[in-house]
């Protein structure tokens, strides 16, 4: 037995109303770069939908993953080491930009720089891969809570794969938002398929990261990633993917999605497990039984055993003590409420759902039956087989029996506590339905409903003894440092190259970042275009230097604001009449400011 | 004296037809080029790890380069060995394994001419590829411009020499085996026949120079990726793990200039 530590998620689908906040805020934290525009390590899909990127769930087409070779050996999809070598000049299967979308933004310096017209100026999507004129086709959410369906909806892979009947009613039924994430796996394919060996699971939590000075481009991980969630950046030209906000967990903080999600719905925390048994969970013959497989590969860290083996093998106690109070372990193993996705993968995913039994409810409820009533919800699920099919489809491979047993929980749940909040005495025999003692339900529903942010994310912290390789003090980077990431521009050698690139520490970085942000804002109505108070980066306290314009008896700018470089560029803040009327001065209301030589 | 006479510069400059230019073409310059290339690459990997990759462009478009560059690829490959076998081995050598002249020469322009137009049909093809499809040329750097214009002579000139020379023979019959391949490996014996590449033939010169030429931009351009060959991954474990720098507290060495205060070691002994 050899015990690792696991650092895992869940999350709760029935909370997710798809206001897609954990994307946003994810883009803003890692992949608001040139080269990174149409990457989110974060994303949230519509189901039934095509996925982002469009059907990456067609392993038949894109050949991510693993599978059994003739032999019953666990090979990659796409082929063997040799074949993955020999096919690294052109990777066949790799999504093309079509697949993602084509980046844009707009041209919207034509909206002020335009001179006076009939016509209202038009600001033109401009791609930001040609910078040139673009017809915007798709996007990471073209087809949103189910726009374009059914058309787009009978491209959804998983669709495809469930009866026709269900395909059928699946659009008039219901829909619901799945929150995705890289899946931290236990058996990664990305870093399996990688010729350079970049692409390794730290040893501590199982986070799986991208080493950037090893990867060489050869984009083998986009194809291994099943789940395509390894992302190539176009411009370094090195491939990236979600870091599971590594140096936020690192000090016991919450990853930015969770963190931010509004439904609450994510629960991060440890998880133990075999090494030694993740092979051969992973090579089992028959696909429906991937779940129990990885389910077999757990250890149970309330085992003294378990504990032993764990200290044995370097696992802080503290580590194991929060894998005990793990919010993921209990609903994996003790709730058995959440699922993997696509465990036929064979990569054992780490970010587990807790399938949505809300489009049950809401089609009980459309038939004005009581939607609280366990028998009326159980026999719902039972009939209605238009969720449960599609469902297994995404969390069991195909096998419904576990799907209905979770949803067959929730709604022992739902009815158990409306006794409870109605002010009844709750009803033994809703639990003992399902499985589980009245205490267990009552603690299920306090971890689904009530539970605060210590208890939904238990994450210890990493070790004071591996402080110093973690800290990014003077004493490692010094202030060999310039700039900040691509603010450079090209290098010789390409995008980011150099010392002064990769040796950046993240919190530095954004230190600095903020630092030139707050410094090269200026008084309103500035004289550059560059220069203008950004309100998103004032923390509300204070009134920072350049917030308002300077009064008529002070002397111009106080001190530590800094003019943009590029002073040659005269701001264009209002439209100029082409008459040549005589402008006002600069900052004086609404109007036309005062330009020297306009004819 | 006598050790001046074998001096391999002294017995360079005794062959009576070696002039200084000579001397400085094909003794000096490569000795220059391979230094840049060596030194070159030492200081990109040290400076500049980050920017060490293949930079593709498969992202951008896929329908052309899903031919032009196996098509390349494995051409300049092919053209790699044959490059090992002709300038690498001597005659010597294949003669003694019963490889007759006429045989090897047979090899060398058939191989050689297939491996050749691959080459240069897929290296055209990337060419086109990168100027005419706008994002690829937008991600086009001025090294790189420069890389494959170089790269485009060598690779032209080169061959220029397999069909006008070895091919259809004009300008006479030339043996790079006896010529050019001798000076090469000279360079790396220290045993220096400028002379010999004095005597080739214009073509053989010019793709010489271009080449080494090439060798002293390369530690510039993304051609650095070919160094980085993942022939490990055919033998590695396919899931890597790595560690944190796991080490027990006070046992890590501090860095050079930040130890904490040392009392020094007590003195013992007479010494």
């Amino acid at each position: 037995m050899r015990v690792m530590a696991q650092m895992a998620m869940v999350m709760n689908l029935d909370k997710c109303i798809g206001c897609h906040t954990c994307s946003v805020t994810c883009k803003q934290a890692w992949t608001n770069r040139t080269g990174t525009e149409y990457v989110w390590f974060n994303n949230v899909e519509t189901r039934p939908g095509q996925g982002y990127p469009r059907t990456y769930e067609d392993q038949e087409r894109w050949e991510g993953g693993w599978t059994l070779n003739r032999r019953g050996r666990l090979q990659l999809k796409a082929g063997g080491r040799l074949k993955n070598l020999l096919t690294i000049f052109a990777s066949p299967k790799q999504p093309s930009i079509d697949e993602y979308y084509e980046p844009w933004t707009y041209d919207y310096e034509r909206l002020t720089s335009a001179p006076l017209q009939e016509h209202t100026p038009v600001a033109r999507p401009k791609s930001l891969l040609s910078g040139q004129d673009m017809a915007v086709r798709w996007s990471a959410n073209w087809d949103d809570d189910l726009g374009g369906a059914p058309a787009l909806t009978q491209a959804d892979p998983v669709l495809q794969k469930v009866s026709d009947k269900v395909k059928l009613e699946f659009e008039q039924t219901f829909m619901f938002y799945l929150p995705r994430i890289c899946e931290h796996c236990l058996n990664p394919s990305c870093a399996a398929s990688c010729p350079s060996g970049a692409i390794y699971k730290r040893s501590e939590d199982g986070i799986v990261l991208v080493d950037q000075d090893r990867c060489r481009g050869w984009r083998k991980c986009v194809t291994g990633c099943p789940y395509k969630k390894v992302y190539f950046n176009h411009r370094t030209g090195k491939a990236e993917k979600c870091t599971f906000c590594f140096p936020r967990i690192e000090v016991g903080l919450p990853t930015v999605c969770s963190e931010t999600c509004v439904g609450r719905l994510r629960y991060i925390g440890l998880v133990l497990y075999d090494a030694d048994r993740v092979l051969a969970a992973a090579s089992e013959p028959d696909e429906t039984k991937l779940l129990a497989a990885q389910r077999s590969v757990f250890l149970d860290p309330d085992d003294p055993e378990v504990q032993r083996a764990a200290e044995a093998s370097g696992i802080p106690r503290d580590w194991v003590d929060a894998a005990r109070r793990s919010p993921v372990w209990a609903l994996i193993h003790r709730y058995e409420v959440a699922l993997p996705l696509h465990p036929e993968y064979r990569t054992l995913p780490m970010v587990w759902y807790i399938p949505p039994l809300s489009p049950v409810v809401d089609v009980v409820r459309e038939t004005g039956e009581d939607a609280e009533d366990r028998g009326n919800l159980f026999a719902a699920i039972e009939a209605l087989r238009i969720p449960v099919e599609y469902l297994a489809e995404l969390f069991t491979a195909g096998d419904v029996a576990p799907v209905t047993a979770v949803l067959r929980r929730l709604a022992a749940m739902r009815s158990y506590m409306r006794d409870i909040s109605m002010g009844r005495d709750g009803d033994p025999s809703i639990p003992a339905a399902v499985g589980m003692s009245a205490a267990e339900m009552e603690g299920m529903y306090r971890l689904l409903a009530l539970a605060k942010y210590d208890e939904r994310y238990v994450i210890p912290t990493a070790h004071a003894e591996q402080a110093h390789s973690l800290e990014e003090l003077a004493t490692e980077c010094a202030l060999d440092y310039e700039g900040g990431p691509g603010m450079g521009g090209s290098g010789p050698f390409g995008e980011g190259s150099g010392r002064g690139f990769h040796n950046d520490p993240i919190a530095v970085e954004n230190f600095h970042m903020l630092a030139q942000r707050q410094t090269t804002d200026t008084v309103a109505d500035p004289a550059t275009r560059k220069a203008r108070v950004n309100l998103l980066n004032w923390d509300g306290k204070g009134v920072p230097p350049g917030l308002f314009p300077p009064r008529a008896d002070e002397p111009g700018e106080g001190p530590g604001l800094r003019e943009p470089d590029d002073a040659a560029a005269p701001a264009v803040v209002q439209p100029r009449p082409v008459g040549g009327a005589e402008a006002g001065p600069a900052g004086a209301g609404t109007e036309p400011r005062r330009d020297g030589g306009t004819p | 004296m006598t050790t001046l006479a074998t001096h391999p510069f002294a017995a360079a400059a005794a062959a009576a037809e070696v002039t200084t230019a000579d001397v400085v073409l094909w003794v000096v310059l490569p000795y220059l080029f391979l230094t840049v290339f060596v030194l070159g690459h030492v200081w990109r990997y040290r400076y500049d790890k980050f920017g060490w990759t293949t930079r593709s462009s498969q992202l951008y478009e896929r329908r052309l380069l899903r031919w032009a560059s196996p098509l390349f690829h494995f051409g300049i490959l092919f053209v790699f060995l044959g490059h090992v076998l002709g300038l690498g081995i001597p005659k010597s050598w294949t003669r003694a394994l019963g490889v007759s002249d006429g045989l090897y020469h047979l090899m060398a322009i058939t191989i050689g001419t297939v491996a050749g137009v691959s080459t240069v049909v897929g290296l055209a093809l990337l060419i086109y590829r990168r100027r005419t499809v706008g994002p690829v040329f937008r991600a086009t750097t001025r090294m790189d411009k420069l890389m494959y214009l170089v790269l485009a002579v060598v690779i032209a000139l080169g061959m220029w020499n397999t069909i006008a020379g070895s091919i259809l023979n004009l300008g006479g019959h030339y043996d790079y085996r006896e010529g050019v391949s001798v000076w090469f490996r000279g360079i790396f014996r220290f045993d220096l026949h400028p002379e010999l590449m004095a005597d080739a033939p214009l073509g053989f010169q010019l793709h010489g120079m271009a080449a080494m030429f090439l060798f002293a931009l390369w530690p510039f351009t993304r051609l650095v990726h070919v160094f980085s060959v993942p022939l490990g991954y055919l033998w590695r474990p396919y899931v890597v793990y790595r560690a944190k720098a796991r080490t027990t507290p006070g046992t890590r060495p501090p860095r050079r200039g930040w130890e904490g205060v040392q009392r020094p070691k007590e003195h013992v002994g007479p010494f």
